[in-house]
């Protein structure tokens, strides 16, 4: 059983358990918190740093999807400091890719996209890196373009936590960290995926797509992760 | 093993080796190797053998004796003659002279201040012991600790005591081990880990290579009195695969230890149980982060996680863990035996004991070497190290590795302490320390750093992942010489954001080498900028125009 | 009250922007009085004036003559705006940035099955390694994303210069809008 905790985010009083996190009570009362990596319903990983906030008393800035709550707790979402952190962050996404918005099949319907225009984002003022990655299109029903890849691994979580099949893992270290299926074998050929396409359904850009999608035409659902949110959240 | 038996192991061996009147004991650190020390030991044998004087003169594998520019060495005892620079063709001589007058050519001043001014605690053999061999240990009083911790104190007895030591962590942070053992001590859990961080990875550090190498029994030892101390019945000494000597020392000595039964169930006789294992890292440099570590062990993919959770309280398979360096463990059994008033007097205030360094750069004297904290960084550099070589002027010290800063030369009389070193703007590190003299350009060495992160970097999180490498690209700009004034505000921009955002130390501490270099050379950095030099001319500018 | 002068410029682009900003429509009549458009596609004159208020740029930087006539308007203009997604991106001009110039005029000029295939250099200006966002060349005081921008956006933007008010098209407009 855990116990019950009182604390401002804010300013706002808001109450939680301390198994929760501030991510989650904070949205419990309306108070936003911008996050890429982060999907309700799968793991938290901290890896995008968008939500990250800061707390009384702490000198270091925190990730609110993995931070849980704490009697007492002062908790602030938003300043000029975390603005300026969160922009930065994601101009790096846009720098780090090759995200050419106009051409893509999620334009209109992404998350890095809609986050850029959250943040004010109105151009990209760090050097784009232009790597040169590759498309694999060998799947008959799905597309993966690591161009449009941000590393927030949700295909990964969900392949593996969800599905159970981990076709999904990381290869590489730093900018030259990518997605891969199996052991960087072609999708088309994996013999642990099932085709499910959870992966497609949670991939917050237009990196994994359902093939014959044109400009702007690929919207996602993931209201199955939702659904099994809900039904933990009653387990718990 | 019961104490007495283990009191009359140390006898027996102790009389053994005094059979001997004279005992040759060679260098096979992994330089001395590398500069042929096992020919030499072959030589010696043969010699001794060919003189007919095997019975009275030993020849033996030992340990660092620090000064590795100057290797091969050969070290006899008891006399205690220090041969440095030997090659198997010296074998006749060195073995011909034992009952004479040494030989003058080949003889290392035990006297210079390299030797005199250190202070040994981790080093405390000096090289002497046979890495390969349990016996040797015992004899100069190995485990003697370990056994009497096991049948005498409680493990709050042992917190204690290195609590009142003041001992730090010797990773780099200086975190209480105390602090850290007691917390995994109380944390709730039957099963518990303790795990020896020997992932050394930083550009121009060799101090924990060493001490693995040459002291594998007394690190597995230090690891047995903290198992015992939080309550661990296994752990684990995490090792890059870089360094297969460690690796193959370790792996003997816990083979033997346990031959002895210093290792396994019901260790002399009480019910402390421990099973110590060796693991091998691959090449990461973020597996030296605590979380990352853990995750290798695992089996899974390197890369570090948010804590808290800390591993003391949810570490290696969600069990307690306690997860301390190399150095750390080193120092253990010295604290115990000494006692903790005798560690807490050396050093400063806040700093206690000794700290090992790898001096390497543009020094004389390159090598290993412990000194008490404190000690100013011109006594290490200028009468340890020998100074600068080639009449060249110091410029800047390098402590910390890719996550430390440089010092320059208006601090060299500052006392090498934690405390001071993070207010410089650097850091202690694992204890690499590389000198730079006028010929190193501060922008080529903020560069090589950068490089070094951005490839080492886990790429989970979005700050270290891109920032390194934009980073390292503008600092590859400026030292090309076609970088404008905006680059260098974006280039302190990265620095401060991948700082304050990064998820683990890695990226957090990134910046530290274009922070410090900033601080202290941005003349530097503007001389390549706006007048397109590079003043040590080291960086290639390029003069055509700037190619877009 | 004495008009603003008024440029737009037509970089590496497809046209779209300025088709956009035609979209303006009879609107342009409300603001025409405040204007006087000096230079641009639409309009004869063949040299940059000497100064102008106000530079719209479509297009990204793609060849040296984009890049010199992007200096030289810099130069010229007093607030300089970066129109469209090629011009604040690189946008789709952009994509050629992760292989290089030269193998796309070989893909584009040899590969094809031609009568006499030649990468032509007779006449235009060789391309730049790296395809460039206005303002990584030059200071851009204003950047407009969207491809295109809407006419309303590019409205309400030139509305604000106008009245000297800083723009501001934050959740007006986005990337690949």
């Amino acid at each position: 059983m855990s116990r019950v905790a009182t604390l401002k985010i804010n300013g706002q009083d808001v109450s939680g358990r301390e198994d929760e996190t501030i991510l989650e009570v904070a949205r419990e009362n309306g108070i936003p918190i911008p996050t890429l990596c982060q999907i309700e319903g799968l793991s938290n990983v901290g890896a995008c740093r968008l939500c990250l906030v800061e707390v009384t008393g702490i000198s270091k800035l925190l990730p609110a999807c993995t931070t849980r709550v704490a009697e007492g707790m002062e908790v602030r979402t938003e300043s000029d400091r975390l603005t300026h952190y969160r922009r930065m962050a994601v101009e790096m996404l846009f720098a780090e890719g090759n995200h050419i918005c106009s051409v893509c099949v999620s334009n209109g319907h992404c998350e890095l996209q809609g986050m850029a225009v959250a943040l004010g984002i109105d151009h990209i003022h760090l050097p784009y890196l232009a790597p040169r990655r590759g498309v694999d299109a060998s799947h008959e029903r799905f597309t993966f373009d690591a161009n449009r890849c941000i590393l927030c691994t949700r295909c990964v979580r969900v392949c593996d936590e969800i599905e159970g099949a981990h076709t999904w893992d990381v290869m590489g270290r730093g900018v030259g960290s990518v997605v891969i299926t199996d052991l960087n074998e072609r999708w088309g050929d994996s013999p642990t995926c099932t085709s499910c396409g959870k992966c497609v359904q949670t991939c917050p850009t237009g990196a994994l797509f359902i093939k014959g999608s044109a400009v702007g035409e690929m919207t996602k659902r993931n209201t199955f992760l939702t659904y099994i949110a809900q039904m933990r959240g009653n387990l718990k | 093993m019961n104490p007495e038996e283990l009191h009359s192991l140390a006898e027996e061996r102790r009389e053994a080796l005094d059979q001997f009147q004279h005992r040759v004991v060679v260098c096979t650190g992994t330089a001395c190797q590398a500069a042929q020390s096992q020919k030499i030991i072959e030589a010696l044998d043969g010699v001794v053998k060919e003189r007919g004087i095997n019975g009275r003169c030993a020849v033996s594998a030992g340990g660092c004796r620090g000064l590795c520019s100057a290797g091969p060495m050969v070290a006899v005892e008891p006399t205690d003659v220090l041969y440095q620079g030997v090659t198997p063709d010296d074998a006749a001589s060195i073995i011909d002279s034992l009952e004479s007058e040494p030989v003058k050519a080949l003889t290392c001043d035990t006297s210079a201040p390299f030797f005199t001014r250190q202070k040994r605690v981790v080093l405390e053999y000096e090289g002497r012991l046979n890495p390969e061999s349990i016996d040797d240990y015992i004899a100069a009083g190995g485990f003697s600790t370990f056994v009497r911790v096991l049948t005498e104190m409680t493990s709050s007895d042992v917190i204690e005591q290195i609590r009142q030591s003041g001992l730090g962590g010797r990773g780099g942070a200086g975190y209480s081990t105390a602090l850290k053992w007691s917390t995994v001590a109380k944390a709730l859990g039957t099963a518990k880990y303790v795990i020896c961080n020997g992932d050394e990875g930083d550009p121009g550090a060799f101090m924990d290579r060493s001490v693995m190498e040459d002291y594998p029994f007394k690190v597995l030892e230090g690891m047995m009195i903290a198992a015992f101390a939080v309550g661990a019945q296994e752990g684990f000494v995490y090792v890059r695969a870089e360094y297969p000597l460690a690796v193959k020392r370790l792996k003997q000595a816990i083979r033997q230890a346990e031959k002895y039964s210093l290792l396994g169930n019901n260790i002399c006789g009480t019910s402390f149980s421990l099973k110590l294992d060796v693991r091998l890292g691959a090449g990461a440099f973020v597996c030296g982060e605590e979380t990352a570590l853990i995750a290798s062990i695992e089996g899974k993919r390197g890369s570090p996680r948010p804590r808290p959770p800390y591993p003391a309280e949810s570490g290696l398979w969600g069990c307690p863990t306690l997860i301390n360096n190399v150095e750390t463990y080193a120092n253990v059994v010295p604290i115990l035996r000494e006692g903790a008033e005798w560690f807490a007097g050396i050093g400063t205030e806040r700093s206690k004991g000794t700290k090992v360094f790898a001096l390497s750069g543009a020094i004389v004297n390159t090598g290993l070497i412990e000194v008490p904290m404190g000690i100013t960084l011109r006594e290490i550099i200028y009468d340890i190290g020998g100074g600068i070589p080639d009449g060249k002027r110091f410029k800047a010290v390098q402590t910390g590795g890719p996550s430390g800063g440089c010092i320059p030369e208006q601090y060299l009389d500052m006392p090498v302490d934690y405390q001071s070193l993070a207010q410089v703007g650097s850091i202690m590190g694992s204890g690499g320390m590389i000198v730079m003299d006028e010929s190193s350009c501060m922008v080529d060495v903020a560069k090589f750093f950068m490089e070094f992160c951005m490839t080492e970097s886990c790429g989970k999180c979005i700050p270290c992942r891109v920032g390194t490498a934009q980073m390292y690209r503008l600092l590859d700009k400026i030292s090309q010489g076609r970088a404008r004034l905006q680059d260098l505000e974006v280039l302190e921009e990265l620095c401060d954001m991948v700082k304050h955002t990064s998820l683990c130390g890695l990226g957090q501490a990134a910046p530290n080498p274009i922070l410090s270099t900033l601080r202290y050379f941005r003349e530097e950095y503007l001389a390549h900028i706006v007048d397109h030099v590079c003043p040590a001319g080291v960086c290639k500018i390029a003069h055509e125009e700037i190619a877009l | 009250m004495t008009r603003k002068t008024i440029a737009t410029v037509w970089l590496d682009g497809c046209s779209g922007c300025h088709m956009s900003f035609l979209d303006i429509d009879h609107r342009l009549l409300d603001i025409a009085d405040m204007i006087e458009l000096v230079y641009s596609p639409l309009v004869d004159r063949k040299d940059f004036p000497e100064s102008v208020d106000i530079t719209l740029i479509e297009g990204s930087v793609s060849n040296q003559a984009d890049l010199d006539k992007i200096r030289h308007i810099r130069a010229h203009t007093r607030t300089l705006i970066s129109l469209g997604d090629c011009a604040v991106t690189g946008n789709v001009p952009a994509l050629r940035n992760t292989i290089g110039a030269e193998p796309v005029l070989q893909r584009a000029y040899m590969e094809p099955d031609m009568l006499n295939p030649q990468i032509p250099t007779i006449g235009v200006p060789p391309l730049l390694p790296v395809v460039r966002a206005v303002h990584t060349v030059v200071r851009v005081d204003v950047f407009i994303p969207g491809c295109p921008p809407s006419a309303d956006t590019i409205f309400n933007a030139l509305s604000d210069l106008l009245n000297d008010r800083q723009p501001s098209v934050a959740g007006k407009t986005r990337f690949g809008a």
